[in-house]
């Protein structure tokens, strides 16, 4: 790999201070994704801030009801954290169904959020790819591209964001908290992921120097029935071909509060509105479910190898409908 | 008299390697060792435009860099020959850096030395190369109209057309038939460690540290490729992290790191990367096979037509022998199997876990079920129908042959008379329930020479065993141990084995799942000869209680020869050793294995499959929840490692049919050249597995009659899973892997 200096910090103000005078700076959190980016020439920091020691890792209750997670918590504390499990399953089983336990013990819930496309015309450095060399054009486009996205695509990248915990957050409305040296920014998180359009190299909107401190997921009692199915070609240690994260209250058989977001299929964490649109107010039943996953899906754009996600992202949406719907009316 | 063979003994190289104590080629430390890294092609066809090696030459750290135009000369390129022979046994007739046209993506271009691993990675990055391409072919669709007959494949071993009787007559007068296309996917054999060599020279003597599973391999075939005599090589093979095949046949990188070595005048280390063991030391082709049988009312086949089609390097007419043992399974006069090929910008394939026993036995275990099928007939019946009292073909008889057995018993512990033979009638949930079966098997193949160990007893009554084969995983230096200790007569712990170097005795690769059986062949001869010695050393000696007694008469109990009537007279190996005023003795022992080319008898592994997979159809999701295999292997030597390797067997089988299949970018070079784009199971995939044995005793495969169970669990278990699948769903899958969009 490149020749790259390193160094530790402890607080938060040196930190941003540090990053942000060097612009061949880069923070280092748990690393999982980061150093494979620097041995296989994908990124290219001159330097790594090593930000492990950072006082930004609880994980706690506000006092309105709102979870919040520091952004150097561990993957898998926040999936093995009793109130998580029992408030926000959907997040709980996005986190234990992604990576492995080696990763999750290592890996950050910030560095999650910026963990980069499993694109491999991306990760190989010598490729065309419009998110790593801008302007250099897209070998997915006609390449192998059976795991790319058929939702939020562009011509210019069709790379699908690997996140499982980003899908469960966006369907929580989770809000993205980051401090830089002009002070503090909270980002909804359906506007911290942007979509590639013509700027694919744009992931979402921090500027050099910017350090996510903490991940905030609102009060919200439907979280309580709620979980995450995930469809792979392996039982684990696999990304998703598609996911759902869904939350979900009945009414009398009816559809009275509804949350979806998909993963696997689209270029940023998917926010199914268009289905959660379609299903508000609808019996709970295959019928309605299937019309309103049709609908989210019928702006998809396939490619030849990955056409089949467009049927398999709607049934995947319906089986965790169903399943849900089938635990009965729990708000 | 046996008490060690047969034991489930704990690995002896167990704790070492689970402690890290063990150390693997790429881990040997020695003074002043530097790295070596590889620069490989982009592009699958055409030539180095310029190779500018100005900024790696100047970067930190780095001592060299070799290329076709500075990378001195040496010999020639041995023959391709299997590893199995104990010659020289290059994996392609090819090797890189000679001149600046390029075959195939992942060809080496340059080496690229530095004083650390880092620096050498990064230097190579600096090695700047522009192309002149030409037009490559690197699938079977782009280069089906060139397809030829091949004349003969692997290494000229097998005939490209081989027949018996009249396949044509044989299906006009079938009462049923299928006519099945099939495409497997090529696949990438995965061991956990990398290949890696490191290479030291003192004076002109070479020492290597090689990661393979034949150590004489690599000293010949770096012989011939260096020009330098093979008394001046040693090949030492210490702890191998696995192989399935990519280490039978010696590739570029041992000469290359020897070549490095001698340039820098210091050790090299030159360690592949993940993604260059996806170019670098061959791979499972991509075929296509279409199979036609043909049988009568009774489902007695009348005919087999098996084609092959595959694409091969531009160097070698290799295709892995698919249709060989699929050929011997049933009884059935009229045969016709042929294989063609297409010269295709890869490197030549290469030996694969079950090469060619797996894919072939797919296509004839699936398209049987079909058939099977179509007659109302039950799975198992058919097979039985079929079954081969001798070998087809020949006529031979079996040298032994419990698959009759291995049937029965799998049937019942399947409970398989008791399923609702029609598919998708049983459900849990979401998933479809469905049970598929199948057969296995896998020749029993000698080694191409006489295969040696030495015995050396010391006066305190232990021992040490040498020879040079290699324990790349499979549990051979436990299971010699047991060996050595029953032809001595001496407890285990009282008897070290000695392997993976080249200055001890001969033996040939341990490959195609003979391993098992040519070294506890030299290993017994030597231990009996050195036994036979030392007894009829004590029937000479007028002091020894055994004096003048027959020696036939003599046996041996934990280091002590006594009669076997009357154990109390006898005395203890060291006595004898004592008395005499010898510190040791020692005996070497030489295996003579039967002919390659026929033993007059038909000699096979056996083994019958069963599997029970939930689909859930809807989601294109199909897990295997229940494996079932038996198996006649002949002697088994560690009830234990036989179990683990009859289990992974069937795991990369399962790996074979939902998993495995690595895909060509329309760039030429392999798209998933990672362990997280190209799929194998996790443990979280691995099914409930249960395996049995059948006793069968073999009197002609080697003394021990061991048949070898390395490969032959992974025959038969994708074909038993696709058919579980169409058990459960009604659906018939002719392509590998079973993907879930091909489920959906």
């Amino acid at each position: 790999m490149r020749p790259v200096s390193y160094s530790r910090v402890r607080d938060v103000a040196t930190a941003i201070a540090t990053v942000t005078a060097d612009a061949g700076a880069a923070y280092l959190a748990g690393g999982t994704t980061k150093v494979d980016m620097l041995r296989i020439y994908a990124e290219a920091s001159q330097r790594l801030v090593d930000i492990n020691d950072l006082p930004i890792d609880h994980i706690e209750v506000q006092p309105d009801g709102a979870l919040r997670i520091g952004a150097m918590a561990r993957m898998n504390d926040v999936a093995m954290a009793p109130l998580v499990m029992e408030r926000f399953p959907v997040i709980s089983e996005a986190l234990v169904l992604g990576a492995s336990a080696q990763l999750r013990n290592m890996a950050s819930m910030g560095g999650n959020m910026l963990q980069r496309t499993r694109c491999t015309y991306f990760r190989d450095a010598e490729a065309s790819c419009n998110k790593r060399e801008p302007g250099s054009g897209c070998d997915a486009l006609t390449g192998v591209n059976r795991g790319h996205a058929v939702l939020g695509t562009s011509k210019h990248c069709i790379a699908t964001h690997p996140s499982d915990v980003a899908v469960a957050l966006t369907a929580l409305d989770a809000v993205i908290h980051v401090q830089n040296t002009g002070g503090h920014h909270a980002y909804p998180i359906d506007d911290f992921f942007l979509l590639p359009g013509g700027t694919p190299q744009r992931e979402h909107p921090l500027n050099h120097g910017d350090l996510i401190t903490a991940i905030e997921v609102p009060a919200l009692p439907v979280g309580r029935n709620s979980l995450y199915l995930k469809v792979r070609d392996r039982e684990s240690y696999e990304f998703a071909l598609a996911s759902a994260a869904c939350a979900l209250r009945l009414e009398n058989g009816v559809v009275a509060e509804v949350r979806l977001a998909l993963g696997g299929v689209a270029t940023k964490p998917w926010r199914a509105r268009r289905a959660e649109r379609a299903l508000l107010g609808q019996p709970a039943t295959r019928e309605s479910f299937a019309r309103a996953a049709a609908e989210e899906m019928s702006d998809a754009v396939a490619r030849p190898m990955n056409e089949f996600k467009i049927e398999l992202a709607q049934r995947t949406m319906v089986r965790a409908l169903e399943t849900l719907a089938a635990r009965g009316d729990v708000s | 008299m046996s008490t060690a063979i047969g034991r489930p003994v704990d690995r002896v190289d167990g704790l070492a390697k689970i402690t890290g104590a063990g150390r693997y080629s790429a881990e040997i430390a020695l003074p002043g060792l530097v790295h070596a890294v590889l620069v490989t092609s982009r592009i699958p066809s055409g030539r180095i435009g310029h190779l500018d090696t100005y900024d790696a030459e100047r970067a930190e750290g780095v001592l060299a860099v070799l290329h076709h135009l500075n990378l001195p000369k040496g010999g020639s390129v041995p023959a391709l020959l299997p590893s199995l022979f104990g010659a020289a046994a290059s994996g392609q007739t090819f090797f890189p850096m000679q001149d600046e046209v390029i075959h195939y993506a992942g060809q080496p271009l340059a080496v690229v030395v530095a004083d650390t691993l880092d620096r050498a990675e990064h230097a190579a990055r600096l090695v700047h190369i522009t192309y002149e391409h030409t037009p490559a072919i690197t699938t079977i669709e782009q280069g089906r109209d060139r397809a030829y007959e091949a004349e003969k494949i692997f290494a000229g071993f097998i005939p490209g057309r081989i027949t018996r009787g009249d396949a044509a007559a044989g299906l006009a007068e079938a009462a049923e038939t299928v006519d099945l296309s099939y495409h497997l996917a090529a696949n990438h054999h995965n061991p956990i460690e990398c290949s890696a060599t490191t290479a030291v020279w003192e004076g002109d003597r070479l020492t290597l540290y090689d990661s393979t599973q034949g150590p004489n391999a690599t000293l010949h075939t770096v012989a011939e490729l260096l020009n330098i005599m093979p008394s001046h090589i040693r090949v030492v093979t210490g702890y191998v992290g696995g192989s399935f095949g990519c280490k039978a046949m010696i590739w570029a990188h041992p000469a290359l790191s020897a070549l490095a070595a001698r340039a820098v005048h210091r050790p090299v280390r030159l360690a592949l990367s993940r993604e260059q063991m996806f170019s670098g030391c061959g791979h499972r082709e991509e075929q296509e096979m279409r199979i036609v049988l043909g049988a009568d009312r009774d489902g007695r086949l009348t005919a087999i037509r098996h084609h092959k089609l595959s694409p091969t390097s531009h160097f070698d007419d290799w295709a892995e022998p698919s249709l060989s043992v699929a050929s011997s399974m049933y009884a059935c006069d009229n045969y016709e199997g042929v294989y063609r090929l297409i010269k295709a910008n890869t490197m030549t394939p290469t030996f694969t876990r079950c090469p060619g026993e797996a894919a072939g036995m797919f296509v004839m275990e699936t398209a049987l079920d079909e058939l099977a099928e179509r007659l109302d007939l039950d799975p198992l019946e058919i097979r039985l129908r079929n079954y081969a009292e001798t070998e087809p073909g020949t006529g031979n008889p079996w040298s032994s042959k419990g698959l009759r057995e291995c049937y029965q018993r799998g049937a019942e512990l399947a409970r398989w008379s008791e399923r609702d033979p029609r598919p998708g009638r049983e459900r849990d949930g979401n998933w479809l329930l469905g049970w598929g079966m199948a057969s296995s098997a896998y020749p029993v193949t000698p080694p191409g020479g006489p295969q040696r160990a030495r015995a050396r007893i010391f006066a305190d009554g232990s021992a040490v065993v040498q020879s040079s084969f290699a324990d790349f995983g499979t549990g051979s230096a436990t299971v010699m141990t047991q060996v050595a200790a029953d032809g001595l007569g001496l407890p285990l712990e009282r008897v070290r084995v000695q392997y993976g170097d080249t200055d001890l005795p001969n033996t040939a690769a341990a490959v195609g799942s003979a391993g098992a059986g040519m070294v506890s062949a030299a290993v017994h001869v030597a231990t009996t000869a050195l036994r036979d010695q030392l007894i009829a050393q004590a029937v000479a000696d007028e002091r020894s209680p055994l004096h003048g007694a027959d020696p036939g008469q003599i046996t041996v109990t934990e280091g002590r020869m006594h009669l076997r009537e009357r154990p109390d007279t006898g005395e203890s190996y060291a006595e004898l050793l004592q008395r005499a005023n010898m510190t040791d003795a020692e005996a070497l022992g030489t295996w003579n294995p039967p002919s390659m080319m026929g033993t007059g008898y038909g000699t096979m592994t056996f083994g019958a499959q069963f599997a029970q997979v939930a689909v859930d159809p809807e989601l294109g999701l199909c897990r295997v929840r229940r494996l079932i295999g038996v198996f006649d292997p002949g002697r088994v030597l560690n009830r234990k490692t036989a179990h683990s390797q009859l289990m992974g067997g069937m795991l990369w089988g399962m790996s074979q049919a939902l998993l495995e299949g690595t895909v060509m970018d329309p760039a030429g070079r392999w798209s998933n050249a990672s362990l997280g784009e190209y799929l194998v199971p996790v443990n979280a995939d691995a099914p409930d597995v249960l395996i049995e044995t059948v006793e069968t005793t073999d009197t002609v495969v080697n003394p021990l009659g061991v048949k070898g169970i390395g490969e032959v669990s992974m025959v038969g278990t994708a074909a038993a899973i696709a058919n579980a699948i169409w058990h459960a769903t009604g659906r018939r899958h002719h392509r590998l892997p079973i993907t879930i969009e091909s489920v959906l």
